[in-house]
């Protein structure tokens, strides 16, 4: 194999298919970044604005030319609007994933809904109660109405507060007053982001950024903690199992189908409809031995940790498993989908589907999903696929063999479940030292670092050194695809670490989830500060995002900073035009919220950093 | 011998050429690295607008250099073979007499040390940065012959296309 090929993943499934990709001349994210070499300085470093007509504006770097846009903005300013425009759109993303979530919930409490059903009863009157709504007695679709109609009041809220920060401790809420950043309202947030970062309003960096950890902290302890929530009573609350993982999970004799995306709205039903027996009979018919789903990126994080649905690969694999030729159908929603899978697809029998009114692709087949028909639409995708079935070209195609075992499905109450009712086990190996602290490895694939590099150098030598890591999205993928999610991974980590794997038989790096599901990890450190009596910002813990490339992924790494947990990022963010921006959110945030971001491209380096401030954490705990 | 050629229809004005150059004239050589330097790396070309034509401004290298006549101390001088203009800051005394008589513009001023800098042409590299960095290929590196060359089979495939359809008239 080809040296550039090796360097581009780590992945022996995803190193095989790009030298099949190479061979049959098919062009993959990676050749399509290679072709906008060089990208332009000026976008690198943030310091170039659209917001308006009298532009597009930029800012010599080197400061010979102009240091002000025709308004009058300077470096500081257009980075600042920009990283504000970033977090507001990613906020935009999960916080809209987690409105259709609550839509989703009254319409099946409504007995609207085509297919969905309130799984987690007793989560759903949890919630009820932190809602203030009485459940006692009460029919339980009435109840789920309530608390459906609740948070999606918080969406459209003006005075906050949001209800879900106040699981955050005490000192941290009072912080964020203090510094004017408690949220008032999901949508509100987003919407003040857009107006300040227009022409002539807001111009002040530091100001602006306040915002951006504002508006962060509206979705990582609202629309993305909405969205887990509500996911959980209509789907089920994740709970350990055992499944399969990367490209080897297709199957030669099955009618192979992807969901690719993130919302399980769509996925479930997918995995429903898959076992409609109708559907099972026609398969036989075609010729299929059944029909295998396979999931890609978030939603099939969803469908894996609630159902074992095996996980065919993450963001960069989306189009790899194209080049399978195994695919019948890839069925897409909303986010991380690349456009480039239509001109792809059309090589292949592959059918490329999107399904949401706001994800159209030119090129794909639009078979539009609503939540009323939701099971009958799912019905006639699925049916699409097995229809497609014959038309597959045995010879062209190719399955790596590999698929790795892993254990997935950690839920913060499946993680107590696992401690035996209590987080105090944890708290006792963490103040003992055999678990010196925990990591949140999380985030995207980005073709700029080698792929799953990343993610699975940082998070081995985080658990060498007795780091807990609890992980989700994209990296949790790759950690399953390196066989960290087994049990059995316990040999890589330090000796006190394995100990506490062993004594309860999980794996040293956990499985949280979809990128939603960060806010199961914001939930777990506030119920460790909480019993502990201190703030987030001083526990022993850390994050990462080592392959991020979203937008969703910089408002993630705002909340978790905003939060009080230090954050590595593994990519250079779109900052460093305004060295004043730069240092705020790499020094000067340490003394504003309690934590700050750190860059460090070498993913080993990275995990040393997290685990230096893990020592210093506990040196100040004192434990 | 290869020259850089502007090709006067493709500049966006995007000045991707001038960060390349500035950044191919740092000590750290990668943009990160660079913003940050002192002395504050130097670009040696420079995008211009007239109207609504935008196109990158660079030495020309001219045979017969007026800035080398011009220099009174040696720091400019032309290599017989490559006919590569090179400046020597050692020598420079900042008289800007190059500045003068350039008949393009393109030598600049390294405001720390009160020196020119102009275009080496990039002598550690085999294509120029600024060429490198085109994202249209409005900058071109080739020998002189292909690049007139290719004016010519343009310019005769507009001229055939234009005969034919005065042929079909």
């Amino acid at each position: 194999m080809r040296e550039e090929i090796l360097q581009r993943s780590i992945d022996p499934a995803t190193q095989f298919m790009l030298s099949v990709a190479e061979r049959e001349h098919l062009e993959t994210a990676w050749d399509r970044l290679e072709a906008q070499q060089p990208q332009c300085g000026f976008g690198e470093l943030g310091v170039c604005c659209r917001h308006c007509n009298m532009g597009p504006c930029r800012v010599d770097p080197f400061g010979e030319g102009p240091s002000k846009g025709v308004c009058g903005a300077t470096a500081d300013t257009m980075v600042a609007r920009g990283l504000l425009r970033a977090i507001a759109a990613g906020a935009a993303a999960h916080s809209d994933h987690g409105r259709d979530a609550a839509h989703t919930l009254k319409l099946t409490a409504e007995g609207k809904s085509g297919g969905y059903q309130i799984t987690d009863e007793a989560k759903l009157k949890r919630l009820a109660e932190e809602y203030n709504i009485p459940h006692e007695g009460r029919p339980i679709n009435e109840v789920a109405l309530d608390l459906a109609n609740a948070v999606l009041a918080e969406f459209g809220r003006q005075e906050g507060p949001i209800r879900f920060t106040r699981r955050a401790p005490a000192g941290r809420v009072e912080l964020w007053q203090k510094l004017g950043i408690d949220p008032r309202g999901i949508d509100r947030e987003i919407v003040e982001g857009m107006h300040r970062t227009h022409i002539g309003v807001d111009n002040d960096y530091v100001n602006l950024v306040l915002h951006g950890l504002r508006t962060s902290i509206a979705d990582g302890w609202g629309g993305s903690m909405i969205a887990t929530e509500i996911q959980d009573v209509l789907f089920g609350t994740p709970k350990p199992l055992r499944t399969q993982s990367n490209l080897g999970v297709l199957e030669t004799d099955q009618v192979n189908i992807i969901v690719h995306g993130h919302e399980p709205i769509l996925s479930e039903m997918i995995v429903a409809a898959s076992q409609d027996p109708d559907l099972l009979a026609l398969a036989k018919e075609v010729g299929a031995e059944g029909i295998n789903v396979a999931g890609m990126c978030c939603t099939g994080n969803e469908v894996l940790m609630r159902h074992g649905i095996p996980i065919a690969g993450n963001f960069l694999q989306q189009e790899l498993a194209v080049i399978t030729g195994a695919v019948e159908a890839m069925i897409v929603d909303v986010q991380c989908i690349f456009p480039a899978l239509a001109d792809l697809s059309s090589c292949f029998h592959t059918q490329f589907i999107s399904t949401s009114p706001k994800a159209k692709f030119p090129g794909a087949i639009h078979i539009e999903f609503h939540e009323e028909e939701a099971y009958e639409t799912a019905k006639a995708i699925v049916r699409r696929a097995v229809e497609n079935y014959p038309n597959r070209k045995r010879a062209c195609v190719v399955i790596p063999e590999e698929k790795t075992e892993c254990m997935v499905g950690f839920s913060v109450e499946a993680i107590v479940e696992a401690l035996g009712g209590s987080l105090d086990p944890l708290l006792d190996a963490i103040k003992s030292g055999a678990v010196q602290g925990i990591a949140g490895v999380v985030g995207c694939n980005n073709p700029k670092v080698p792929h799953d590099a990343g993610h699975v150098l940082l998070v081995k030598e985080l658990i060498a050194h007795d780091v807990l890591v609890v992980t989700t999205g994209c990296n949790a993928i790759a950690c399953a695809k390196a066989g960290l999610l087994q049990p059995e991974a316990a040999d890589l980590a330090g000796e006190g670490l394995k100990g506490v794997c062993r004594a309860l038989g999980i794996p040293p790096v956990l499985h949280m989830g979809s990128c939603v599901d960060i806010s199961r990890i914001l939930v777990a450190c506030a119920a460790i500060a909480n019993a502990l009596g201190v703030d987030i910002s001083d526990l022993p813990v850390a994050g990462a995002a080592p392959e991020w490339m979203s937008e969703k992924a910089l408002s993630i790494g705002a909340y978790v900073v905003a939060s009080g947990i230090f954050t590595v990022l593994g990519t250079v963010p779109q900052v460093l035009g305004s060295p004043n921006v730069a240092t705020l959110l790499t020094e000067g945030a340490e003394d504003v919220v309690g934590a700050k971001f750190a860059v460090e491209l070498d993913p080993v380096k990275g995990a040393r950093l997290m685990i230096d401030h893990i020592a210093a954490k506990r040196a100040a705990l004192g434990i | 011998m290869k020259e850089i050629f502007v090709r006067l229809d493709r500049c966006l004005g995007c000045h991707s050429c001038e960060l390349a150059c500035a950044v191919e004239h740092s000590a750290g050589k990668t943009l990160f690295a660079a913003i940050a330097e002192k002395p504050v790396p130097r670009k040696r070309l420079y995008v211009e607008q007239v109207d609504d034509h935008k196109l990158p401004l660079l030495c020309r290298h001219c045979e017969d250099a007026p800035c080398v006549q011009a220099c009174r101390t040696g720091a400019l001088s032309q290599d017989p073979i490559t006919r590569i203009v090179s400046h020597d800051p050692d020598r420079c005394i900042g008289c800007w007499m190059c500045t003068m008589v350039c008949p393009y513009g393109v030598i600049g001023r390294e405001l720390e040390r009160r020196v020119a800098v102009k275009c080496d042409r990039c002598p550690d590299r085999d294509i120029p940065a600024c060429v490198d960095a085109c994202p249209t290929h409005a900058l071109v590196y080739v020998e002189e012959g292909d690049f007139v060359g290719s004016v010519r089979r343009a310019a005769a495939a507009e001229l055939v296309e234009g005969y034919v359809v005065a042929q079909t008239v």
